[in-house]
């Protein structure tokens, strides 16, 4: 029964990652976006499931770090500099905001 | 030349990611997820702004792009590291076939 659990998530997997690169036909930002979509999706999936909080804040991390990532492909291929400084911003605050919530789940108060 | 090897970094950097996504999923336990995800932040997010710095130059969005890489080398160990240490000391347990735990050691000292 495990196994076929594995088999059936193995092959969910693979056949979305071969399918994206071999059979649409889409350029190549929107390809890569796609790739950042499934991860998107993954890192919700952890967020809806996670049995502790600690699973959900590990997720929330993961969030922003792909927003980084998705920030920095728009700016290769659109132009725009501006992209790059909201990646800049993004990654300042998601900073303060896993600390505070480590912070949280250790139970003590902000000022410590 | 640039846009090819721009295009290479940017892919390395979202394999990563997505290696690290799957480790997020598939990983039975807070900590063992907490290193598989941390993993796709300095080879994964850093290879796609490489990509950027390496597409745009030395111009304005280059160097703020290598800006970024900088700040994220230094901020992602110290958040991921506050996150492990909240996790265990608020009472969440290791999985069941992990064989040691020095933190818990170090504490009843």
């Amino acid at each position: 029964m495990k196994f076929l659990r594995w088999l059936i998530g193995f092959i969910i997997l693979t056949g979305l990652i071969i399918g994206i690169f071999l059979f649409l036909k889409v350029n190549i930002a929107t390809r890569l976006m796609l790739y950042l979509l499934i991860c998107f999706l993954f890192s919700m999936f952890r967020i809806f499931k996670g049995p502790t909080p600690a699973d959900r804040s590990v997720a929330t991390d993961m969030v922003g770090i792909l927003v980084i990532g998705f920030c920095g492909i728009m700016a290769v291929y659109t132009g725009k500099d501006w992209y790059v400084d909201i990646a800049i911003a993004w990654a300042l605050q998601s900073f303060i905001g896993v600390l505070a919530l480590a912070k949280f789940l250790e139970g003590k108060n902000f000022d410590e | 030349m640039n846009d090819a090897l721009a295009l290479f970094f940017i892919i390395v950097g979202i394999s990563f990611d997505l290696f690290g996504c799957i480790g997020l999923i598939r990983m039975p336990d807070i900590y063992n997820r907490l290193q598989a995800s941390t993993k796709c932040v300095t080879l994964g997010t850093c290879g796609i702004l490489l990509g950027v710095f390496v597409k745009f130059g030395f111009t304005a969005a280059g160097v703020k792009a290598l800006l970024c890489i900088i700040f994220l080398l230094l901020t992602s160990p110290v958040a991921a590291h506050a996150l492990a240490r909240g996790t265990h000391r608020s009472g969440v347990r290791l999985w069941d076939k992990s064989v040691c735990d020095k933190y818990a050691d170090d504490r009843k000292k």
